[in-house]
């Protein structure tokens, strides 16, 4: 049904989407389809996280807005959580990016957590992989802000734009934790706000602390697409940047699969059978079960 | 049920046109992810082209169209000629609201699945959309 050996192109949106359902969910073409992915040109990953609300989709939707007028070609991967309870998921992220629903030049793909703990999904590194190799000149990730574990972001992203809203300033307290470390820019975005100069103040004496080079700050307001000519700058300026982050999350992620290829022949419902079997025994012991068992 | 499905089944919800009686659309994609389903959800004032645009690049199992507003029959046919037209007729097209039966009839006719009036149990249409996908879409 799908040749796993065919060059996936960002023309081809039907392709390219069905590439992505098969790496999502590790479809049985999916190793092949990922061995064969070739990457002709670097392709900047952008990542773009933040608190719930904050204003990441809006601010995704006017950057393709800026991008697209110099003739590029833009994916986006708008990552929405799980819930835990019935495993289901609703994904809004398209809501705001209504306008470029029919561009010929801009696939949006919306993704669920699926119990991933990082503000990714399980297998967004995947995904992302396949659009780098399709050709598209931009990949734009928006990652659900949860705050604590956003490591996995920094890692994939060629750079991370974290959005805040202006808050009293006891909250940059609580940003600082989670999200301070990863941005290499902050957009304070409803910038229309009345406290969002103080914010702004706030933010620049937190992150010039401890630090030789100020990371840069940005106002907007996405709503009314104010600000984001600078952003975009950022974005292209920053866009050949080398990543050294990459590379602890790569290993983690061979490392990963190089797990999984090694228990693959294990069989959990044997496991589970021997198991039963080796409890009926007295004095069973897991730790010596687990070295006989290998 | 076709038991080589493993993955969560996608849908999307969206309103076209002028229509603006959105509650039924937003109980449905609720229900739906409920139920364990991976909702996109687009809302109001969509296209039948911008629908069809979405569907294609979320490679969704199912659209489900909700239309109050009685602009069903030019609305329903339109999204129809576009599947046709991208080869994506093994996506299901379901939808509800306020749709007189010979309509639903003639709908169905042309490709349309099934159309659930007000008052359906949104239990009933979870039935429908997972039958549906586990028996036509095999990956
Ligand atoms: C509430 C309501 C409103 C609210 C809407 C609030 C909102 N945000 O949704 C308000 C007051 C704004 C409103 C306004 C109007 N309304 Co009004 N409204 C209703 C009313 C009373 C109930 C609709 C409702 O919410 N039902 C509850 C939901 C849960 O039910 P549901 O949408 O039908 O969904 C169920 C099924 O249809 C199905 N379903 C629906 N969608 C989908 C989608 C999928 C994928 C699936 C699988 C199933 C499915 O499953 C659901 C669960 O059973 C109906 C009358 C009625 N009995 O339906 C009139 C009604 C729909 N309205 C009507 C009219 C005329 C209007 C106005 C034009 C009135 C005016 N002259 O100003 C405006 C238009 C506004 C606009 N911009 O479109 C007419 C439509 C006539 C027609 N189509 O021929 C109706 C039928 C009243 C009537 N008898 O005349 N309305
Ligand atoms: N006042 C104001 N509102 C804004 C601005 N930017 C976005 N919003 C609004 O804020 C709300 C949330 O915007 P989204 O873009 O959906 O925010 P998000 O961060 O993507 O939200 P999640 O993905 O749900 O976490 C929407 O109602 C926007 O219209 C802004 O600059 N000023
Ligand atoms: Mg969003």
């Amino acid at each position: 049904m799908y040749n796993s050996k065919a060059t996936i192109s960002s023309i081809n949106f039907k392709q390219v989407a069905r590439a992505l359902t098969i790496v999502e969910n590790d479809l049985t073409e999916s190793a092949e389809l990922l061995k064969n992915l070739t990457f002709n040109k670097p392709t900047p990953i952008i990542g773009i996280t933040g608190p719930p609300g904050a204003g990441k989709s809006t601010l995704v939707n006017e950057l393709i807005n800026n991008l697209l007028k110099e003739g590029n070609k833009i994916a986006v991967l708008a990552i929405d959580p799980t819930s835990p309870f019935n495993f289901g998921s609703l994904l809004g992220d398209r809501i705001r990016m209504a306008s470029h629903f029919n561009h010929p030049d801009v696939f949006i793909r919306s993704l669920a957590t699926r119990g991933s703990l990082g503000g990714l999904s399980v297998k967004t590194i995947e995904m992302a992989d396949v659009l780098r190799a399709a050709g598209f000149d931009y990949v734009l990730i928006e990652t659900v802000g949860v705050g604590q574990s956003e490591v996995e972001i920094t890692g994939l992203a060629d750079f991370t734009l974290v959005v805040l809203v202006p808050e009293a300033g006891d909250e940059i307290q609580h940003i600082k934790s989670g999200l301070m470390e990863i941005a290499d820019a902050f957009i304070v975005n409803k910038a229309d706000r009345a406290d969002a100069d103080i914010f702004f103040n706030n933010l620049k004496k937190i992150t010039s602390q401890n630090k030789e080079e100020q990371t840069q700050i940005f106002k907007t307001v996405a709503s009314q697409a104010i600000g984001i000519d600078e952003v975009t700058a950022f974005i292209k300026s920053s866009a050949s940047q080398k990543n050294q982050r990459r590379e602890l999350l790569l290993t983690q992620k061979a490392y990963q699969l190089i797990q999984h290829k090694l228990t693959r022949h294990i069989d959990k419902k044997k496991l589970q059978h021997a198991i039963a079997e080796a409890l009926n025994t007295e004095g069973f012991n897991l730790y010596s079960f687990v070295d006989g068992y290998l | 049920m076709s038991n080589t499905f493993n993955r969560p089944i996608r849908v999307l919800v969206a309103k076209v046109g002028l229509d603006g009686h959105d509650r039924g659309a937003r109980i449905i994609a609720t229900s739906l992810r409920d139920a364990g389903m991976e909702v996109i959800y687009t809302g109001l004032r969509q296209t039948p082209e911008m629908v069809v645009n979405t569907a294609l690049q979320e490679d969704v199992d199912a659209i489900g169209i909700s239309i109050l507003s009685g602009a069903h029959m030019t609305v329903f046919p339109k999204i129809i000629k576009l599947i046709k037209e991208k080869q994506m007729d093994d996506v299901l097209l379901t939808g509800g609201g306020i749709i007189p039966d010979d309509d639903r009839l003639a709908l169905k006719q042309q490709g349309v699945g099934e159309l659930f009036p007000p008052g359906t149990s949104t239990q009933d249409i979870v039935k429908y959309i997972t039958e549906w996908v586990h028996s036509h879409r095999n990956f």
